[in-house]
């Protein structure tokens, strides 16, 4: 993975005395509290309902066990003993003391982590595929562009201070684990017709209120050029995003407004008269970036292993675990393995400190000291020997973290909503915990198979509910808490939004009428191996509609 | 008003800045909006020392340019502490224009804690907003300079470009 080296030390360490000092000087009374706000946002601290809010960066989800350590560390020494992983391959504390935030970042810089920039109108974290490096279908890693894009990014004086914030995201596998369509900026590396390196760049995607799926604007970009491009769009967007609305302000309404075409001429225009030369990637560059991503040492052997197909014949609580959390690894004899951060009864996505420690034991003893975070806020122990899979699971399950639901209705994503965020308007934890008790038999799960529920406290869209198979959305009625429900969302490479199912169901109607849909998917699909998504893409809103809003008349 | 910060140091403010129907001064340098200039550039580009421009963040140098190229003194404006065009209008002057003449910071962002990314940008005077220390201005400006970013634009050479010397 990537090492600092002098100057990204020097740079975290520099930030991390500014942002000390412009805390002593807030709380002195010196610097404005609109400006304290603007300035700690771009350190990753919000100011939420009830406490501060602390949100760490995981550069494209990877971390060393070291790393990961250090998070276990801050969760037990200035937060209440968990953390939060997000959809952002980044983790929140909700916790922390204001005045002693500069001595959190003082620590993430011991392990070369930062906070920098998850936070305000700038550009943020830039996230993976969290499978990129193992991933069968891959054309190349993307981490090594990624990284490239980041240290662009942080920092950058002219984009520091945009309409609004600014999230890209790399994918470089036929299968879209980014969500890369619905970014600010969304970077395919494809190889052209001549087999030259290059990007397809997409830009205006995006969740929250106005959800929109990215045009793309460039079909190829040669590989030199990734960073000029991306300084000709950040610099049209600065120049012209609208600044008089906040909920207009992201890149895809100007998309919008200006159309995709207009706007990639607006790009190219901008882009045509750059100094390219001043921003070209040189080989050397890409090599020296790619050595930091190198394929870990995999012992050939590893692959001669059979205690695994044993141990999955013989021990059926193994089998499903591995049906549902081990994924195939692009080396003979290795496996990928899910760590599920939402067994029942938890809010999804925590995670203690004791069990990441224990994460990081394992990463180090079976995984090349290395875990990922992933988009729907699980971990991932990338490079695990197939011989060694087994001793794994009977770890994560001893604390917890093998539930066997990865990419099952249960695996849903959510924001922290109510219980934390000062803009919600309904709660989403407990009504992932109702739906939770209601699907409580993994059995009838398995038969259910894939389904992405995603669900979001507000209309901002963290939980990235209308990119959910199932969306769920908290809305406030009269000071109420409703649920609005959207079928048919994705992420993926067919990526699309949800629709509308019709009026909000209650709070004490919202986990039974998911239930509804549920069946109404089992009922209509043709034979197990339709999901769910493709069903209701053929069969269409109408049965859905009908059980959900016949119930309520009846 | 908060002290000027030009050539790292406090200086004289030399400048009277004119509304659209404010008379012209008798002495000193006059900056007028970018709307008044284009109305009345015939009488304005008579006066000496030469009149300054007012340039509304929003305003699309690709347009402008020509007719504000033989100025030597630009301001920018930040009209909001989070508002950040003039970021992009300050290096577009620099970059594409080749403007060489003083681009002066005005608003709200004028503060110690966006120093280094004015100076970066190409700013090289500044208008201090009232409740800024000079000092510490002009420290944080002394810092930004000597410092090494990953990026341009920069003072000092780029980590980028260092690495490749390595
Ligand atoms: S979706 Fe709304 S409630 Fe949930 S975390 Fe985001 S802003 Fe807060």
């Amino acid at each position: 993975m990537y090492r600092y080296d002098r100057y990204d030390q020097e740079l975290v360490d520099q930030r991390v005395a500014q942002f000390r000092d412009q805390t002593q000087r807030f709380l002195a009374g010196e610097l404005p509290d609109e400006e304290f706000r603007a300035l700690r946002l771009r350190n990753g601290l919000y100011i939420q309902r009830f406490a501060p809010m602390l949100r760490i960066s995981i550069p494209y989800g990877l971390l060393s066990a070291k790393q990961l350590r250090m998070l276990a560390h801050i969760a037990r020494t200035y937060d209440k003993d968990y953390g939060h992983f997000t959809t952002r391959q980044n983790i929140q504390f909700n916790w922390p003391q204001l005045e002693r935030v500069p001595d959190i970042l003082a620590d993430l810089a011991s392990v070369e982590m930062h906070a920098i920039q998850t936070s305000g109108n700038c550009i943020r974290n830039i996230t993976a595929d969290h499978l990129a490096g193992v991933a069968r279908d891959e054309l190349i890693d993307p981490r090594p562009y990624c990284e490239i894009t980041r240290q662009w990014a942080t920092f950058h004086p002219e984009f520091n201070w945009l309409p609004r914030k600014f999230k890209i995201a790399f994918s470089s596998s036929t299968t879209d684990r980014a969500a890369t369509r619905v970014h600010d900026i969304g970077v395919h590396i494809v190889r052209n017709a001549d087999g030259e390196l290059g990007y397809s760049i997409y830009v205006g995607g995006g969740l929250g209120r106005m959800p929109m799926i990215g045009h793309r604007i460039r079909e190829f970009l040669p590989e030199a050029d990734l960073l000029s491009y991306l300084e000709a769009v950040l610099r049209v967007y600065n120049r012209l995003g609208r600044r008089d609305n906040i909920h207009r302000a992201r890149i895809k309404v100007l998309v919008k407004e200006q159309t995709p075409a207009r706007f990639a001429q607006l790009v190219e225009a901008e882009w045509a008269q750059l100094d390219h030369a001043a921003f070209r990637l040189t080989a050397d560059d890409l090599a020296r970036m790619r050595a930091h991503f190198t394929e870990h040492p995999y012992e050939p052997s590893a692959a001669a292993d059979v205690s695994f197909d044993r141990a999955v014949a013989n021990d059926s609580a193994f089998a499903s675990f591995v049906k549902r959390n081990v994924r195939e690894h692009r080396a003979a004899g290795y496996k990928v393995v899910f760590v599920s951060l939402k067994p029942q009864g938890v809010a999804p996505g925590d995670m203690t400190s004791a069990q990441m420690d224990l994460v990081a034991d394992l990463a180090e003893r079976y995984s090349f000291g290395e875990v990922r975070a992933t988009h729907d806020q699980n971990l991932v122990l990338a490079d695990v020997r197939q011989q060694d899979v087994h001793a794994v699971w009977e770890a994560l399950r001893g604390a917890g973290l093998a539930t066997p639901n990865i990419g099952l209705l249960t695996d849903m994503i959510c924001c922290p909503g109510l219980d934390f965020c000062s803009l919600a308007n309904a709660g989403s934890i407990g009504v992932a915990a109702d739906i939770n008790d209601l699907f409580d038999s993994l059995d009838h799960l398995h038969d259910i198979g894939e389904i992405k529920l995603k669900m979001s406290g507000c209309m901002n869209g963290c939980g990235h509910h209308t990119v959910g198979h199932i969306g769920i959305l908290g809305v406030d009625k009269k000071g109420e808490e409703w649920y609005q429900v959207t079928l048919g969302g994705s992420a993926e490479d067919d990526a699309s939004l949800g629709d509308r199912t019709g009026p909000s169901f209650s709070r004490e109607e919202i986990a039974g009428a998911v239930r509804s849909i549920v069946d109404v998917y089992l009922e209509q699909r043709r034979d197990e191996e339709e999901t769910f998504l493709q069903c209701y893409r053929r069969v269409g809103m109408a049965p859905f509609k009908e059980r959900l809003y016949a119930e309520e008349t009846a | 008003m908060g002290a000027l910060i030009r050539n790292g140091r406090i200086d004289d403010d030399d400048v009277v800045l004119l509304g659209d129907d404010d008379t012209l001064p008798v002495s000193g340098r006059a900056v007028v909006t970018l709307a008044r200039w284009l109305a009345e550039r015939e009488t304005l580009s008579a006066l000496a020392p030469k009149v300054g421009i007012l340039l509304p963040n929003t305003a699309d140098l690709a347009e402008s340019w020509p007719a504000i190229a033989d100025r030597d003194l630009l301001c920018l404006s930040f009209p909001a502490f989070g508002d950040g065009r003039a970021y992009s209008q300050a290096r577009l002057l620099r970059e594409r224009y080749g403007f060489a003449g003083e681009i002066r910071a005005t608003g709200a962002a004028v503060v110690v804690d966006q120093a280094a990314e004015l100076l970066r940008c190409g700013f090289d005077a500044f208008s201090l907003r009232d409740d800024q220390k000079a000092e510490a201005f002009i420290e944080r400006l002394a810092a930004a300079g000597t410092r090494r970013w990953y990026q341009r634009p920069a003072q000092v050479r780029p980590v980028f470009e260092e690495r490749r010397g390595a």
